[in-house]
């Protein structure tokens, strides 16, 4: 009983992050990087990835001295671990991928402030076992990175005709170079938010239609 | 139901002020600790790191200096051109500027690879360009970083019939910018249509850095009459 | 004097921090529905990034250069804490810059905008004055474009706009055409 429920659990926590608690979409966090890198697929695949390492192991280490920490330090030794695993992508990218570390810049060294990290610290972490906050941290990750790559793709494939990279229409196409430029990264976004407030309600219109009808069914019964 | 898998914090730490000397050591733990990790990683990709740095720069230098082999780093100092000391680390500080002198295969020198930067369109235009001190000519020319807008200021990079033009450019009496077609002269480069800003930034960049280096470059000439 | 200048004029409007880099967006788009929490909003980041250009300059001039990989940690441990000292002699030599800034103090230190400057700065190898000119410059920036979308936020209240769009998706389409409005700046002052 014990353990179904438990993996239930992990397995709630791990999918909330995907959509319904998604912290880009829906919670509208860590916009500096969701927005600064995002001009290209690769470039928003990442900087995900690099912020899906330092919000999983920080999320790992912190769950795991949970008990140890005093309430007052709280804050200071999170952001200490947090500095401490960003420091760390920020030499190995450097060493590894050098081009891509080029194009990203500071805001790799700028995901120490990205709020999702310490919320999710705060928040979740802080509070819960080391399973259930991986599980946490891994959803929150796969949800950012699914946002990152859904916003450079889109963007890359207006404002330069390819995707990852791979020219997608032939020579006639004109790209549209305003979406890989800063105002591009408002406007993608700000038309992905509406589109999905759209969604929204037309599926609270569907359920209240449904609610509806069911009730009028059951009165006629 | 699920509420009995959130563990509760610890009722000490709650109830009773922890003391300062905890609050300490937890820090001072932490610290510790982040700083081995940091110092272990900094170790393990510095070398790395330097060795992408050094392949880069190689790269831009014999690009900018074409049949260049060899190179070696000189330094501004008092007006003069000096080779690096070898004890000291002046090499490896960063507010020194450099420039690079080349030799080919056998010896003979090729020139000086220069790195220069100015404002453009955007942001600064980072580059570096060879220069050729006998005949006093820009024998080459590569932008190494730069925000120009893409697809019309960026065409610097790109552009060959725009690169075409520092495979043997003048710098006497100075340089000048002139519309795509118009070149009549040794010293005239023709910028690109539809960036001409972008152009023209590279190309007052190019006459501020010359302006400085040139006489340094022109003294450690005659002083060392290395032959060209 | 003509460089500084030229540092001044790029971080205030050609590479605005907000609208072409994206940081401190979250106040942007946060606090900006009214004019005048704004403003204050934005005396108080130009406060604390002038702050920060002195700390990073002293940290990467005496430091750093003996440990450049404690730059992260250091340069957000210093920041913060040197804003909440300042913060305390605020409060108890002028209470009332203290009541008209103070609260936004706390909120400001963990901002992107913040290490950013502090990151940039580096980067670029600004010495103290041209890190304090950049400081002014970023910060400066930053207060136009919040001082700007309020003033357009306040009047989009009083506009009949499809309920869809309210909230984040109308801001962030507000702030795009804003971004490329600034993007006209670019060029000011190159060469012609």
């Amino acid at each position: 009983m014990n353990t179904i429920n438990q993996s239930n659990r992990t397995y709630t926590e791990f999918v909330k992050g995907l959509w319904k608690e998604n912290p880009v979409f829906v919670a509208v966090l860590g916009m500096c990087p969701v927005l600064a890198v995002t001009n290209s697929a690769i470039n928003g695949l990442a900087m995900g990835l690099a912020t899906t390492f330092v919000l999983v192991g920080s999320s790992f280490l912190v769950s795991m001295v949970r008990h140890w920490i005093p309430k007052q330090v709280r804050i200071t030794t999170f952001i200490v671990i947090i500095a401490t695993f960003v420091s760390t992508v920020d030499m190995a990218l450097e060493a590894l991928v050098p081009k891509i570390h080029k194009e990203l810049g500071a805001f790799i060294a700028l995901i120490v402030v990205n709020c999702i990290i310490m919320g999710r610290q705060e928040a979740f972490a802080a509070k819960n076992t080391v399973k259930l906050s991986i599980a946490d941290a891994l959803g929150m990750s796969v949800g950012f990175i699914f946002a990152l790559v859904t916003l450079g793709g889109l963007r890359e494939i207006l404002g330069s005709g390819s995707f990852f990279g791979f020219l997608l229409f032939g020579d006639h196409f004109e790209p549209w170079i305003i979406m890989i430029l800063p105002p591009g990264g408002f406007f993608v976004l700000g038309f992905l938010l509406l589109f999905f407030n759209w969604l929204k309600k037309n599926r609270d219109e569907r359920l209240k239609k449904q609610t509806a009808v069911l009730s009028k069914t059951m009165q006629g019964a | 139901m699920s509420e009995q898998f959130v563990d509760r914090e610890i009722p000490i730490q709650s109830s009773s002020e922890p003391s300062s000397l905890r609050l300490i050591a937890t820090l001072g733990i932490a610290g510790l600790l982040a700083g081995i990790v940091l110092v272990g990683a900094y170790v393990f990709t510095l070398p790395i790191i330097e060795r992408n740095k050094e392949e880069a720069l190689q790269e831009a230098i014999y690009h900018v200096l074409p049949g260049c082999s060899k190179y070696e780093a000189l330094f501004l100092k008092d007006g003069q051109l000096v080779k690096p000391e070898k004890n000291t680390e002046a090499g490896s500080q960063h507010s020194v500027k450099r420039i690079f002198l080349g030799y080919n295969e056998k010896g003979a020198v090729v020139g000086f690879a220069i790195p220069a930067s100015g404002p453009g369109f955007q942001d600064l235009i980072k580059l570096i360009y060879g220069f050729g001190p006998k005949a006093d000519v820009i024998i080459g020319f590569e932008v190494l970083e730069s925000k120009e807008t893409p697809g019309l200021g960026d065409k610097i990079v790109k552009d060959q019939h725009f690169i075409g033009n520092f495979s043997a450019l003048s710098v006497e009496p100075s340089l000048e910018g002139t519309p795509k077609g118009s070149k009549t002269k040794p010293n005239q480069i023709e910028t690109i249509t539809g960036a001409t800003i972008s152009s023209k930034a590279v190309i007052k960049a190019l006459q501020v850095s010359l302006g400085e280096w040139r006489p340094a470059i022109q003294q450690y000439i005659e002083k060392n009459t290395l032959s060209n | 004097m003509g460089e500084l200048f030229w540092i001044f004029i790029s971080a205030l409007l050609i590479n605005n921090f907000t609208l072409s880099y994206f940081l401190g967006i979250c106040p942007f788009l946060g606090v900006s529905n009214k004019l005048d929490t704004a403003f204050r909003m934005g005396l108080a980041i130009i406060f604390v990034q002038l702050i920060t250009a002195v700390c990073a300059w002293a940290l990467n001039t005496y430091i750093l250069i003996y440990a450049p990989y404690l730059r992260l940690i250091s340069f957000i441990i210093v920041i913060a804490s040197t804003v909440q000292f300042v913060e305390m002699v605020i409060k108890k030599l002028s209470p009332e810059l203290f009541r008209a800034l103070g609260i936004y103090l706390p909120l400001i230190t963990t901002n992107c905008a913040i290490l950013g400057l502090a990151l940039f700065q580096t980067n670029k190898g600004y010495g103290l004055v041209e890190g304090l000119v950049y400081a002014l410059g970023a910060g400066g920036g930053i207060t136009l474009a919040l001082v700007i979308m309020a003033g357009i936020r306040e009047e989009t209240r009083i506009l009949d706009i499809p309920k869809l769009l309210h909230g984040t998706a109308l801001n962030l389409i507000i702030a795009g055409i804003l971004s490329m409005a600034f993007m006209g700046f670019a060029g000011l002052f190159s060469a012609n």
